[in-house]
């Protein structure tokens, strides 16, 4: 920018290292010992700069708001509250309800929730507290990797893996000895919503973990000591040490993962058989918010479609920001106070 | 920190010791669990893809259904040109808005932009694609690689930022009044000091939050749209990599299939690098804060 109007050759940059023994500096040279005017408005104009990034982060979430609001007014004027509760999707006749996609968007969610979160939990649980420090460092990171999978592959796996081998193995036999719940009823497609809970699980477990890991290590080594020191074994030490003053940081991390199922988008509507229909069994196809703008956005055809579409995201867009404050809020209030910023 | 089991448990009752293996088991049971989806991904992507990744893969369009051969060149071609937009346009900003964060962004204000960077990182990526849609192929009328370029550098944002702000934080004040003591102006004394001694950081943060979107395929679908040709224009159709797996894993043709475990191995081995080497310089104690 205004590199010479200070005046000063380049600065040899010291490189302090953190934490560690700081370089020296090569050298000191002349510079510019007061700051004159040039430099007051270099400030000026960095700071200046430095501040409209800033804010373009505000204004990028304004404006996802404002298109979101004024695209999706079509659907909002013609349907109303209705929208969200009536079951017919027909882009013939033009009438859009969006029941079904809300309704397979919340159970596969819950559904990846029951699976994800004894497995995440455990797998937190094992790392911080039971693991020899030699397989610490490793399992963490490889739990994570699972993290740096793209949706879209988990989804080509899912096709290719994961549902034939519900379709063979897992559903007929839930269908043998579980049929009677109505759960699991009908022809084991394979595709369907339990395989969408299944991959979901799978993707949200990194996150849960990671963060439950988080808070755990966040509590504070007095409460395992004195709580041994009591004549606890380890594993109560563990529940009432640990696990008990992490609760609300957990449940955060357990909503921040329900965050992540929600809005996920291609390993689902690869598998989820994509029908707009509401079925009790969880071996039918279903259809969720974030699959039917997925599919149809680039063919909707009609202002009313695409905007219903674009309400569908709004919902979308409304339930993750809630979702995600709260979890938020959760983390935080186990974790405040241990992350201590070292520059006020 | 961990203590060994216990000595001298003989008070403790048999229950209780029973419950507590139990729970150790339990645990390791999850974790064995976790792994194996893990393996099994990483494991079918090398044995399917392996076979099917050549020099033609590399090298090639995309053939008609029902020929042979071909390949994906075309979209790796692309990602990187839809990457390369999403970096120019994604990590200035995100620097930028960290370092205002760290500097400057003490107050009140500052945290409202925390608190909205983060609630950014949250919005499903299909919303943004929405987004990019509307701002972009609605004003330009047709899909096009900016399109796709704008919608990843939205998502690349908030995680840039909130790193670049964790490493800039990391640089002691003292460091800065040392500058400061030597009469370099603040702005000056933020590039060539704090921002110098974060380098390793913030590259890190600017290599996940690039990860992160270099897989990413939901906000691309009506945004990069696809193409089944070269193109290097930022105002027309582009194909990308993840696009491209989608329609192939999706499609009944076998030889679709085969290509898009070869894409997918591709893919992954680009992500898992840029991860390894986040990772090494984490290791290195070059970054902290970073797992």
């Amino acid at each position: 920018m205004a590199d010479h109007a200070l005046g000063a050759p380049r600065l040899p940059g010291p490189e302090p290292v953190v934490g560690g023994p700081s370089r020296e500096a090569g050298g000191i040279r002349r510079g510019s010992l007061i700051p004159d005017s040039t430099s007051q408005w270099a400030d000026w104009a960095f700071y200046g700069a430095m501040l409209a990034c800033g804010v373009s982060v505000l204004v990028l979430v304004g404006l996802i708001v404002y298109e979101l609001v004024t695209k999706g007014q079509l659907a909002w004027h013609a349907f109303g509250w209705k929208f969200f509760f009536t079951h017919d999707w027909d882009p013939v006749n033009d009438q859009f309800g969006a029941l079904p996609f809300i309704y397979g968007t919340v159970v596969s969610s819950i559904l990846a929730l029951i699976l994800a979160v004894p497995l995440a939990v455990g797998v937190a649980v094992f790392i911080t507290e039971m693991s020899p420090r030699w397989l610490r460092g490793g399992l963490a990171f490889t739990t994570e990797l699972l993290a740096a999978i793209p949706s879209v592959i988990f989804g080509l796996w899912a096709i290719f893996v994961l549902v034939p081998f519900l379709r063979q193995t897992v559903e007929p036999l839930l269908a043998r000895y579980f049929g009677w719940t109505g759960l699991f009823e009908g022809p084991p497609y394979g595709i369907g919503m339990l395989a969408a809970g299944v991959i979901l699980a799978i993707m949200i477990i990194p996150i849960i973990s990671s963060i439950t890991r988080e808070v755990m290590t966040a509590v504070s080594q007095q409460q395992r000591e004195g709580v041994l020191a009591l004549g606890a074994t380890r594993w109560e030490m563990i529940r009432m040490g640990v696990l008990r003053n992490a609760r609300a940081g957990i449940v955060g991390a357990i909503i921040l993962g329900l965050g992540r199922a929600l809005g996920e988008t291609m390993a689902v509507t690869m598998v989820i058989g994509n029908r707009p229909e509401i079925a009790k069994s969880l071996f039918a196809p279903g259809y969720t918010m974030a699959s039917v703008i997925a599919n149809e956005f680039s063919e909707a055809t009609g202002n009313l479609y695409l905007s219903s579409l674009v309400e569908v995201g709004l919902a979308l867009f409304l339930v993750t920001i809630v979702v995600n404050i709260l979890a938020q809020l959760l983390v935080w209030t186990v974790t405040r106070g241990t992350r201590a910023r070292s520059h006020a | 920190m961990r203590r060994k089991g216990f000595r001298g448990d003989e008070g403790v009752s048999l229950w209780r010791r029973f419950v507590n293996h139990g729970v150790t088991l339990a645990a390791a049971g999850a974790v064995v669990l976790v792994l194996v989806p893990l393996f099994a991904v990483f494991g079918y992507l090398v044995y399917k893809g392996i076979g099917s990744v050549n020099w033609a893969f590399l090298t090639q369009t995309p053939k008609p259904v029902g020929e042979a051969g071909g390949g994906m060149a075309n979209a790796i071609g692309g990602s990187v040109l839809i990457l390369g937009i999403a970096s120019l346009v994604g990590v200035p900003v995100g620097i930028g808005a960290g370092i205002y964060l760290a500097e400057y962004g003490r107050g009140r204000f500052g945290d409202f932009i925390r608190f909205t960077a983060d609630v950014l990182n949250g919005v499903p990526s299909i919303v943004i694609g929405i987004v990019a849609y509307s701002l972009v192929v609605l004003t330009q009328k047709q899909f096009s690689a900016l399109a796709g370029g704008v919608a990843l550098a939205i998502m690349m944002i908030p995680t840039i930022t909130r790193t670049t702000e964790e490493m800039l934080l990391l640089v002691p004040t003292n460091v800065r009044e040392a500058a400061y003591g030597l009469g370099i102006a603040r702005w000056r004394t933020t590039i060539s000091i704090t921002l110098r001694t974060a380098t390793s950081g913030v590259i890190t943060g600017v290599m996940l939050a690039f990860a992160r979107v270099a897989g990413e395929t939901a906000p691309l679908l009506f945004t990069a749209f696809g193409n089944q040709y070269w193109n290097w224009k930022i105002n027309q159709p582009t194909a990308a990599l993840p696009l491209q797996i989608f329609t192939y894993a999706i499609s009944p043709f076998e030889e679709w299939h085969r290509q898009a475990w070869a894409g997918a191995l591709i893919l992954i081995i680009l992500i898992v690098l840029a991860i390894t080497a986040v990772r090494l310089a984490a290791g290195r104690g070059m970054v902290k804060g970073v797992s």
